[in-house]
């Protein structure tokens, strides 16, 4: 039978592929034999598929659909930015089958509610699975704690109230309890926003060269011991949504080493980029967690290296751009990230030799699954087909005109990265290819 | 040519030779002061836009009136005036303006970056008259012409800037231009007004005052920006004057021919003491008349106007 990408059959076989699994990525070529949505087989050499629709690969990558465990999906209530619909076009053109949602929505996620409807969107979409977050405390206000209980069963994964971090110890500390009597990480923004003030950047020569309010590394990294002595007193799951210091990548592998349950991820933008690129005013380079400085990227990249940075995750925050228009004070934080992420990893970690290809997509697909208990990133006989073909050696350049995304505030626009994804599966179903992606077999 | 560039944004981008040139032809425009009618008619027929987004009162009259000798048309509008209270983008405003065909603008702005943006969106010239704490081009080059006058060339003499680095842009222009012209700065201040990372801009950092003025040739007193302080970097004003503050003790230990500058307006009492404002070694009001001057003569240049056929209208004074 002949292989169709308009077309493509419930029973298929993905032939001449280096198959990545458990951060290892196979010398030789294998094959992914995809049934009714699951793997029927995987393997080294070429299976005996007579009669089954056949893709010939081309020697591209094979992988574990992408998880990223934090986008802003902006739906409800900043839809102009991002909607779940768009969101997911974004991700599965990134390679990423699963996404974890963050809360910080107009209203916010704070009800099982909420949960629901975002899971409901998701699905209408069909193009990656949504994981949602639920806020910690109503309205993300951090008074007291929103239902956890209910949210969980509605299929929340965790709870946080991300960018307004909890100030009050004691109801971190509750909820860390009560998350981890449910089984469920708080994920925290460590940011202890009396020390971070009105910054709006990394504290460092460049903000005092530039005349704008700097944010220290001491605001992440004191929040970030607080919180971690939090979840040892409560014996919770802390989960570092970003971690930005070297600082901070010290507080966490000691952490991890006395048996604290912390798990962690670091962003494409903070081990690629420093605050010198704040130099020109571009808001596409405001991030919060700001863009730190050589030493901090490279202690991300060695945390990774050494397993003390779960994962690589996006925070992929879509803005508008005539907000990215603002002067940098006054613009929003945050960038686009899901459609870059793959491609920022091979150029800036792989192609420098700081992790192999397979270390990498582990750190983008099994790690995070594993970092927050989702049931998905591996690549094995009976699980769903969750899959990404990748190209390791593509160029492209980022373009503001090529996102799907509704949003293009990339801190990248411009700039040649190697690397993408050029056909994306969810449970056996094509959700993207690239247009010059491999031809049919 | 002495400026390369169509806009003046801060001493960071300028030469030393560009400096120098700028300085050299307010010189010239200084000698007109002195004459019965200080107007020089080259500007007539242009527009020059004051786009102040900030509240000043003397960087705004001094623009002014460095426009009004040069016969330019003047357009004022600040925040309270304009459309930007009501939500417009800084690029929108802009781009009104541009297509109403001006020929200069002179912004002032809250945020760092302002003035640097608007010269990228606009083909008019831009002069920067401070963008929040990056900044302050005009009052750096009035400074440095202050000094020269006194000093001569810069090169080794010793500047002391005390106050409030981490929020002056006066201080940064201070740097960039001092520096470049090859004097020795040092700033001065409590460590919590002193940002890091200074010393990469080739200057020194000394949080004792008499060790920072003890053999300055200058001293620049900045003000202290009393409203910018919420969460208070220094415990009072009176704690301020006993240590940083500029009283005539201090002024007994300097060398005997240093000066002192104040970029203005003063808070008495705090970052300078009343009989020192008012006493012998102060330039104050010179620097004030420099910075006519000197915005004239960067109107000027950046009009392309000639420092050769400048020179003997001066030379008539």
């Amino acid at each position: 039978m002949e292989w169709s990408w308009e077309r493509i059959p419930a029973e298929f076989v993905v032939t001449n592929v280096r198959l990545c699994r458990d951060g290892v990525l196979a010398k030789g070529r294998g094959f992914l034999h995809v049934r009714k949505g699951r793997v029927e087989a995987l393997g080294a050499g070429s299976p005996s598929s007579e009669g089954i629709p056949c893709l010939d690969a081309g020697g591209l990558v094979c992988a574990p659909g992408l998880v990223d465990l934090s986008v802003h999906f902006r739906e409800p209530g900043n839809e102009e930015k991002e909607t779940v619909a768009t969101g997911s076009r974004a991700a599965a053109a990134g390679g990423f089958t699963a996404v974890v949602t963050m809360p910080d929505t107009d209203p916010a996620v704070d009800n099982s509610g909420m949960v629901r409807y975002l899971i409901d969107r998701g699905r209408e979409a069909g193009l990656c699975r949504i994981y949602p977050t639920g806020a910690i405390s109503p309205g993300r206000r951090g008074e007291a704690m929103t239902e956890f209980g209910d949210m969980v069963a509605a299929g929340a994964v965790g709870f946080t109230d991300d960018m307004n971090p909890v100030a009050n110890g004691n109801l971190l500390g509750n909820a860390l309890k009560y998350a981890g009597m449910l089984g469920v990480p708080i994920i925290t923004h460590p940011e202890d926003q009396t020390i971070s003030g009105r910054g709006v950047m990394h504290g460092g020569y460049w903000a005092t060269r530039l005349g704008l309010a700097g944010m220290s590394r001491a605001a992440e990294d004191a929040a970030l011991f607080r919180d971690i002595e939090l979840a040892r007193a409560a014996k919770g799951h802390l989960h570092v949504a970003h971690v930005s210091t070297k600082g901070a990548v010290g507080i966490i592998r000691r952490a991890k080493a006395e048996g604290v349950h912390v798990t962690a991820a670091a962003t494409p933008h903070h081990f690629s980029l420093d605050h010198a690129r704040c130099r020109d005013w571009s808001p596409l380079f405001k991030t919060n967690p700001p863009l730190r400085e050589a030493d901090d990227l490279g202690a991300i990249a060695e945390g990774l290296a050494d397993g003390t940075i779960d994962a690589i995750a996006t925070d992929h925050a879509p803005h508008t751009g005539t907000e990215k228009e603002f002067q940098f004070d006054q613009a929003p934080f945050g960038v686009v990230g899901l459609e870059t992420a793959l491609a920022v990893g091979i150029t800036y970690l792989v192609n420098t030799g700081l992790l192999d290809l397979g270390q990498l997509i582990a750190c983008l697909s099994e790690r995070p699954a594993r970092a927050l208990h989702l049931p998905v990133g591996r690549l094995e006989e009976g699980a769903e087909a969750d899959f990404v073909l990748i190209d390791p050696e593509r160029r492209w350049t980022v373009a503001a005109g090529a996102f799907r995304s509704r949003s293009a505030n990339s801190p990248y626009l411009g700039e040649t990265l190697t690397g993408r994804a050029v056909a994306t599966f969810l449970r056996g179903r094509l959700t993207w290819r690239d247009e010059a992606g491999p031809a049919a077999g | 040519m002495i400026l390369r560039s169509k806009d003046v944004l801060g001493l960071e981008d300028l030469t030393a030779e560009e400096i120098l040139g700028v300085i050299d032809i307010a010189s010239r425009f200084r000698a007109v002061f002195d004459r019965p009618v200080r107007s020089v008619p080259i500007m007539r027929g242009r527009t020059v836009v004051n786009f102040f987004h900030e509240p000043s009162t003397r960087t705004r009259i001094s623009f002014e009136l460095a426009e009004k000798r040069l016969s330019a048309d003047i357009v004022n509008f600040s925040t309270a005036t304009s459309s930007l209270s009501k939500g417009e983008t800084l690029r929108d405003t802009a781009e009104n303006l541009a297509a109403m065909k001006i020929d200069m603008l002179v912004i002032r702005h809250s945020s760092s970056g302002a003035a640097q943006y608007l010269a990228k969106v606009l083909e008019c010239s831009v002069i920067n008259a401070g963008d929040g704490a990056h900044e302050h081009p005009t009052q750096g080059l009035l400074d440095i012409m202050t000094m020269r006058q006194r000093l001569g060339d810069l090169r080794g003499r010793k500047v002391t800037i005390i106050g409030d680095i981490t929020h002056s842009r006066v201080a940064r222009s201070n740097i960039w231009g001092l520096t470049k012209l090859g004097a020795e700065v040092t700033v001065c201040g409590p460590p919590t007004m002193v940002p890091t990372g200074l010393d990469r801009m080739g200057v020194r950092v000394e949080y004792d005052l008499m060790r920072a003025v003890a053999d300055a040739d200058v001293l620049n007193v900045l003000r202290i920006q009393l409203e910018r302080h919420a969460s208070r970097s220094f415990p009072s004003n009176r704690e301020y004057h006993r240590m940083y503050g500029i009283s005539a003790d201090v002024v007994k230990k300097l060398k005997p021919e240093a000066f002192i500058m104040h970029p203005g307006p003063m808070n008495r009492d705090v970052e300078i003491a009343s009989e020192v404002a008012d006493g012998p070694r102060q330039v104050i009001l010179d620097q004030v008349a420099n910075g006519v001057a000197v915005r004239m003569a960067l109107i000027y240049l950046l009009s392309g106007g000639d420092p050769g056929a400048l020179a003997p209208a001066a030379a008539q004074a």
